[in-house]
């Protein structure tokens, strides 16, 4: 049986939902699931952890960890990894753990596997599936390495409520400041309450046919009404056009998304478009042009002009939602 | 203030990727292969640090086959000063994150450098793990995903601005330090004519892994690459006017989708 040590991410007071995903799945693994969080004041969320199949939850709280930090947050995972000795490590690949996680296994002197959608089992060992070239295709990855470390995509398991034994220890980490080299010194999260793009259930995203960054209000109305799962996508032409913010880029050179729903308004379907959003589970797509590629992808389409179609659907979806 | 720039060659975002009949990599032929979008974000800054203390020296490292050399003189002709071309075929055939990172590791770590610059990933295998390991192999601290770069006057910190989920977050880094460099952190130039003339003059050290002394047998194997499945174009929703087709699709994603 997989032994599995789970990094618990901790964004504005709470556990991620792509920490549960992963807590989840390896319950469903079978063998001993523990999990570590890190954080100041965290203590109080480690027993969220327990009812998704954690046996063992590990707390690392001081004030040295109130915000996120590589360094830091390394050396204290490696310290619980040590005393754990577990033979897979599970991280959720956001947007933190994007960056934590090649840094602990490079700590731990392992090769990780990054960005993961799907798993399998061989013997005790796991095998990977992840997307490349922006999900334009697939690879099946062996990790020679022990313990295994994989960061698992947001969205790609279920969230399973299966109670572990949920046994708490706080552990005191010897923290070696001599090397840590940097300081954060302030973060700034905008107020918005909407999901980041690799999370989200449901997008609503902008291309070149929006015209213009002010246009833009339509979709986030569209957004809104949808609820708290959702938020809002642009297609590089809007991003290189300067309409809006890096952040919201679905792509090749932006994000590469999975949600339920990818509404695509103005958005032609470039290689490296439909790379990115490929495989969300229903895409609608809104385009004057009939010829646009994007339709070749898209379970609904609308041949028309967005900005006729959007706010009557805005209004639809409100009386749907009642 | 020298930099180095560690950079990737990749196939241009407009390819379509297709599998090679052993099912472990991708159909080259007919790929357009281009320096790494986020590794010429890298390049530029390395540049524009250069140009702002007036001094210093710009070299690119690069791991890849033949072919590589077009986008290190790229690098070059966008003003880089040197190149290292860790040109092995055999080596890079098989290379993972690790390997890759203890490469360039062993290829920078006698070079001189306030910086060490990376692409935020690669945008081929996607890992995104060479800079976090490069950096644990020289012992740097290492900022990802930096959208805004100051370094002091005395080049011993800077002030690094990097993309955190919902916002941003700013750092003091040490120096040298590993950056890896994230869309939004500068606009790359082109190369100008003359420049393109003048790198083909630049001095470029071509080495093995072997004369590096790294033999680094891969901790992760790619065993066997699939294309997604292919998606069918759906229903196309009709209606008289916008407003109809608007309220159809709505019904669509509530009723046949249940999405809503």
């Amino acid at each position: 049986m997989p032994e599995i040590l789970i990094y618990a991410e901790v964004q504005k007071g709470e556990i991620k939902k792509g920490s549960f995903e992963v807590t989840s799945k390896a319950k469903e693994l079978g063998g001993e699931v523990s999990a570590c969080i890190i954080g100041s004041g965290v203590e109080a969320l480690a027993p969220e952890l327990a009812k998704y199949g954690a046996d063992k939850i590990y707390v690392v709280d001081g004030p040295e960890y109130e915000k996120y930090e590589p360094e830091a947050y390394v050396q204290a995972f490696a310290q619980v990894a040590e005393e754990v000795k577990p033979s897979i490590i599970f991280t959720s690949a956001t947007a933190q753990g994007k960056d934590f996680t090649p840094a602990l296994a490079a700590r731990l002197k392992v090769g990780s596997i990054s960005d993961c959608v799907d798993l399998s089992m061989s013997g005790d060992k796991a095998v990977a599936k992840r997307p490349m070239y922006a999900g334009k295709a697939y690879a099946m990855v062996d990790a020679a390495g022990d313990p295994q470390i994989f960061s698992i995509r947001p969205n790609s398991f279920p969230v399973n409520e299966s109670a572990g034994s949920g046994a708490i220890e706080k552990v005191t980490v010897n923290l070696d400041s001599s090397k840590i080299k940097a300081e954060v010194k302030s973060v700034e999260i905008a107020a918005s309450e909407e999901p980041d793009q690799t999370e989200a259930e449901i997008i609503v995203s902008g291309g070149r046919g929006m015209k213009g960054p002010e246009n833009f209000k339509i979709l986030e109305d569209l957004a809104h009404t949808f609820g708290p799962a959702a938020t809002t996508g642009s297609s590089r032409a809007a991003v290189d056009a300067g309409w809006r913010d890096h952040a919201y880029q679905v792509g090749q050179t932006g994000k590469t998304v999975s949600p339920n729903l990818y509404i695509a308004c103005g958005i032609s379907g470039a290689i490296q478009h439909l790379a990115g959003m490929g495989t969300s589970k229903v895409i609608v797509a809104i385009n004057k042009d009939p010829e646009a590629p994007i339709f070749s992808k898209a379970d609904f389409g609308v041949v028309d002009d967005l900005f006729k179609v959007v706010p009557p659907l805005t209004e639809e979806v409100k009386k749907i939602k009642g | 203030m020298n930099t180095v720039v560690c950079m990737k060659q990749v196939p241009d975002t407009e390819t379509l990727i297709k599998i090679n009949p052993d099912g472990t990599g991708i159909v080259t032929e007919g790929v357009k292969w281009v320096m790494g979008p986020y590794d010429e974000y890298g390049v530029e800054e390395a540049l524009q640090q250069k140009e702002k203390f007036k001094a210093g020296k710009v070299t690119i490292v690069s791991l890849g086959p033949d072919r590589a050399i077009e986008s290190i003189r790229t690098g070059l002709a966008m003003g880089a000063d040197t190149a290292v071309h860790i040109n092995d075929a055999a080596f890079y055939e098989k290379a993972d994150p690790y390997a890759t990172a203890s490469v360039l590791a062993a290829a920078v770590k006698d070079l001189e450098c306030d910086v060490i610059f990376c692409g935020k990933q690669a945008i081929d295998d996607d890992s995104g793990q060479v800079p976090a390991i490069l950096g644990e192999l020289l012992g740097l601290p290492v900022v990802t995903q930096v959208i805004k770069l100051e370094v002091a006057d005395d080049k011993t910190k800077a002030t690094v601005t990097r993309e955190v989920e919902g916002g941003h977050a700013i750092i003091e880094v040490s120096l040298p330090a590993i950056l890896s460099a994230q869309k939004g952190l500068n606009e790359p130039r082109y190369a100008s004519l003359p420049g393109i003339m003048k790198a083909k003059k630049k001095p470029v050290d071509v080495k093995t892994a072997g004369d590096l002394g790294v033999s680094g047998e891969p901790m992760t194997v790619i065993k066997e690459m699939s294309l997604p499945p292919a998606r069918q174009a759906g229903k196309i929703i009709e209606g008289e006017d916008a407003e109809q087709k608007a309220a159809a699709l709505a019904k669509a994603l509530h009723e046949e989708a249940k999405l809503i």
